[in-house]
């Protein structure tokens, strides 16, 4: 596919970088203009070839490890399958770091509180206490693997936790990435911690403070739905505190 | 969060009771408001008086059971919505928030059963 992209006639990218802390600010820095280039090039050739000092992170730059994940003219985008044709039609570009997330320092944030709440919403597989004397079958078609199956995806990235305005008014809140996991792990019949992960998912810090808009939905690069996830929890919380569960 | 485990599963249970009060109270919302349009539409077109809607509505339990419903979903529907909205927009919470929602439910079934009783 041939990429489209205008350029100015020296073939040259003006992009806005952010510099510093939360205090920060952007920086102006010219780029080649290439063929393909993803936003994740565009930070990489400033880091490499103009000014070493700049920090972002990546790793894998084929969208599986969601280690890049930065703010891309105004959107949270994972950068290494962000294509500069793509979200720079008008030639403008800014990459800033990941909101409501701490800022490190240039386009890197602490990724602790995300990962912190992952933990906090039980986001693990609970084995039973009993040995288990042989494999558990799992239907693919049965509604409860279909239902693992649409949120497994995640790579952790964070788009969808700083797309999410609850995130930004509510800090306790777990989030859509975690109440996602811990709504794959609902739906692991093998799993034995689901009342426990109820209890810690419920509440006005977790899945009830949830407003369905799909912020989450409409940014995540792997397609998925963390609020048909979250609306899940809500129903299965509802059960569990008819029964007493909760 | 800085709460004790028995805390923090009560929050959970108020929230999960909250949520389905919400939805049943929107069902019934649902009904009563296209009920409520419905009979709006026949008085005006038909153009029945004041009078004669008081004629109608005075002393029928029909009437009362139906505003009775209606006013309780109100009641119980929207300060539950506007609980969220104070908590994240403007950061109450604990008793504060608490005695704001049932403050809220309270002064609209009280200006609601009024209403009612000017009517049935
Ligand atoms: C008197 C008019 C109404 C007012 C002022 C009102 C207000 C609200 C508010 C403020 C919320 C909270 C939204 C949130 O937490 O995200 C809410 C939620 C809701 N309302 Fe209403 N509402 C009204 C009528 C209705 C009616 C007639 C229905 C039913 C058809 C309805 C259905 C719902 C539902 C299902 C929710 C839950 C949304 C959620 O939390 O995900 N509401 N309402
Ligand atoms: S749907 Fe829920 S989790 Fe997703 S962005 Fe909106 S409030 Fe956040
Ligand atoms: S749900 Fe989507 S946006 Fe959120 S962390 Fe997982 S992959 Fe990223
Ligand atoms: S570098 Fe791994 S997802 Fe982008």
């Amino acid at each position: 596919m041939q990429d489209t992209a205008p350029r100015d006639a020296s073939g040259v990218l003006a992009v806005e970088i952010w510099r510093g802390g939360t205090d920060g600010g952007f920086a102006r820095y010219e780029v080649p203009r290439r063929a393909n280039q993803t936003v994740l090039d565009v930070v990489t050739h400033v880091q490499r070839q103009i000014d070493p000092t700049l920090a972002y992170r990546f790793a894998c730059r084929v969208g599986m490890c969601g280690s890049c994940a930065m703010t891309v003219n105004g959107r949270p985008r994972w950068t290494c399958r962000t294509h500069v044709s793509k979200v720079a039609a008008d030639g403008r570009l800014a990459v800033a770091p990941l909101a409501n997330l701490p800022v490190v320092r240039d386009l890197v944030v602490d990724m602790a509180p995300f990962f912190d709440k992952w933990a906090r919403a039980e986001g693990r597989f609970i084995p039973p206490q009993e040995p288990q004397s042989d494999f558990a079958v799992v239907k693919p078609a049965s509604a409860k693997r279909r239902a693992a199956d649409a949120g497994i995806e995640c790579i952790g990235c964070a788009v969808c936790y700083a797309a999410c305005d609850i995130v930004g008014w509510l800090p306790d809140y777990l989030g859509p990435a975690a109440l996602n996991r811990a709504w794959t792990l609902v739906n692991d019949v093998r799993d034995a911690g689901r009342d426990r992960r109820l209890a810690a998912v419920a509440g006005d810090a977790g899945c009830h403070a949830c407003h369905s808009q799909q912020g989450c939905v409409s940014h995540c690069p792997k397609q998925l739905n963390p609020t048909e996830s979250i609306a899940g929890l809500k129903r299965a919380t509802a059960w569990a505190s008819l029964r007493g569960k909760l | 969060m800085g709460l004790a485990a028995g805390q923090t599963v009560n929050a959970a249970r108020v929230e999960a009771w909250l949520w389905i009060a919400q939805r049943l109270s929107a069902l019934l919302l649902a009904a009563c408001v296209a009920v409520h349009l419905a009979v709006i539409i026949y008085a005006t077109r038909q153009g029945v008086s004041a009078a004669a809607i008081l004629g109608r509505t005075r002393g029928s339990p029909v009437a009362l059971a139906f505003y009775g419903t209606f006013v309780a979903a109100i009641a119980m529907h929207v300060p539950i919505g506007l609980r969220a909205i104070l908590r994240e927009s403007i950061g109450w919470s604990g008793a504060r928030l608490e005695l704001a929602t049932i403050a809220l439910a309270v002064l609209l079934l009280a200006l609601g059963l009024r209403a009612i009783g000017g009517l049935v």
